[in-house]
């Protein structure tokens, strides 16, 4: 892995040799990829990554994966950043654009973090990768692991969505349905770990999945023509996405690829029934309160979030927003996006837009800087969220006169 | 009151590479005060200089997340099985130099 040099405890400083480990021994503090930023900076251009290939790779020279080493790679990256006019006027934001992740190959962010993941564990050595998850990891570890022969254990709260089972299982993936939230699955994980030579992704694997979702940050920027957005709103479940995001703008910075330090402010978004992050950004104090998860936005689901903290420390240090939303707001995010916008989000993409009203109605686009929203997961995955809410608007024989009537009928009712 | 404590991978060496303890206790802080007489470090790692369950450290009696308990004070029943688990984080907000 030559651009990084060690792994360092983000708490103490501790170092350590390029490994499978994640937490510091001595503080249980998260470690992380050191990397030669001079180095870096030295080698890297603009011309050059747009030279690169349309995935993420073209970022390689800051992801913690050396030169020569077999990508594990099904085409992630350079999504669609679209500007969102329609959305734009329903929500009065002057400048919206939405990132469409939906569009990776399993059709979510986590494509990002699994294709630098498993390249890391196959370089290490790992024959068996695993992971806890809310769904959307779980498809795309099946979904990566099928590509290259590993065999792939996925772990899951038995309560989750039926497509995303049906979508993971496809790829031949074992999949163990644990009865139990996230949390207790992330925690069965942490014990099975300690008894297994795996590769587990938000285990052993963290320090390298991680560093997939600044990915996001450095494409924004890019389409963004090199500049960074004023505002980035952001779902969270774990936070891991909004610290990496945030650390990827950073970089962009430190390598010399944006000339100035970007004052992006990222506003964190999560769902009423399950935001301990928003309430310690909100009760101002750093701890994270633990609380059981009750939302559909099941993709957001962790009620102790791993990063809460250092999430709840960036959207205060960039002077972003936290917001929770309601069910029914997130029902409503997901109609309204679709019906503006032609794009069909999951519950989490529910979450974002939602966040997003409430923010921009308290005034936190004000500056009417760039806003980008990310839209992280994709609706067919989590449509059941909206059954027995939406049907076909009319159901008749098949007959001339039948519709007839029933245009009538409509036009009596006026347009929904 | 004979409880259990379960010692992650990542501390093993403080207890002499034992991965379980028996101890006598009726409370998270009893236990921890005795594991701590045996194995000082041990009881640094997981508490801080407040006495508070440091950041990254789970504990867990049973299923529960000791935090959804009474935290420290949190009472223990005989045979119960007490686990300490790093919290597994990854992330970071200000840039190393
Ligand atoms: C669709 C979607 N968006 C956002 C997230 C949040 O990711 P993180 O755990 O990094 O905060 C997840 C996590 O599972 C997700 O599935
Ligand atoms: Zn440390």
């Amino acid at each position: 892995m030559a651009q990084v040099r060690e792994l360092r405890c983000r708490e103490c400083d501790r170092t350590y040799a390029v490994a499978p480990v994640h937490v510091c021994e001595f503080c249980f503090g998260p470690l992380e990829p050191v990397y030669d930023y001079d180095a870096i900076a030295a080698s890297v251009t603009r011309a050059g990554i747009e030279a690169g290939p349309r995935t993420i790779w073209r970022y390689s020279p800051l992801l913690p994966i050396g030169d020569g080493v077999e990508r594990v790679d099904l085409g992630t990256g350079c999504t669609p950043l679209i500007k969102a006019d329609n959305l734009a006027r329903e929500l009065g934001i002057k400048h919206l654009y939405l990132k469409n992740d939906m569009a990776n190959p399993t059709h979510s962010f986590k494509d990002r973090v699994v294709t630098v993941a498993l390249t890391a564990a196959r370089a290490m050595g790992f024959t068996t990768v695993a992971c806890a998850s809310t769904g959307n990891l779980a498809n795309s570890v099946a979904a990566h692991a099928a590509r290259v022969g590993l065999r792939a254990f996925v772990f899951i709260p038995a309560d989750l969505e039926e497509a995303k089972i049906i979508t993971t299982a496809v790829y031949g993936a074992n999949v163990v349905a644990v009865k139990g939230n996230y949390d207790h699955v992330n925690r069965l994980c942490s014990e099975i770990a300690q008894t297994m030579p795996w590769g587990f992704l938000n285990v052993n694997l963290r320090p390298f999945y991680s560093e997939g979702s600044k990915t996001l940050a450095f494409e924004v920027v890019e389409q963004l023509g090199w500049e960074a957005p004023e505002h980035i709103v952001v779902p969270a479940a774990s936070g891991s996405l909004l610290t990496k995001v945030h650390r990827g703008l950073s970089e962009l910075h430190r390598v010399g690829l944006l000339d100035t330090e970007p004052a992006t402010s990222i506003h964190l978004a999560q769902a009423e029934g399950c935001s301990p992050i928003v309430a310690a950004f909100r009760s101002g104090i750093d701890h994270i309160r633990p609380v059981k998860p009750q939302t559909i936005a099941k993709s957001l689901a962790i009620g102790n979030p791993a990063d809460g903290y250092y999430a709840a420390r960036v959207v205060r240090k960039t002077e972003g927003t936290a917001e929770a939303v309601s069910d029914d707001e997130i029902i409503a995010g997901i109609r309204l996006l679709a019906s503006t916008e032609g794009l069909f989000t999951e519950t989490a993409g529910g979450v974002t837009i939602a966040a997003l009203k409430r923010m921009a109605a308290a005034g936190a686009f004000q500056d009417d800087g760039r806003v980008v929203a990310l839209l992280t997961g994709m609706g067919l995955k989590t449509a059941e969220a909206l059954s027995g809410r939406l049907g076909p608007t009319v159901e008749i024989q098949p007959d001339l006169e039948a519709f007839r009537q029933a245009l009538d009928f409509l036009d009596l009712e006026g347009p929904a | 009151m004979s409880v259990r404590l379960k010692v992650p991978t990542q501390l093993r060496q403080l207890t002499g590479g034992a991965p379980e303890l028996d101890v006598e206790a009726a409370s998270i802080r009893e236990l921890l005060e005795k594991v701590g007489g045996d194995h000082p470090e041990l009881l640094e790692r997981v508490l801080d200089e407040g006495g508070e369950i440091r950041r990254f450290v789970n504990l867990y009696v049973g299923d529960e997340d000791v935090r959804f308990l009474e935290g420290i004070d949190t009472p223990l029943k005989d045979g119960e099985v007490v686990v300490i688990l790093p919290a597994v984080a990854g992330g970071q907000d200000p840039m190393p130099s």
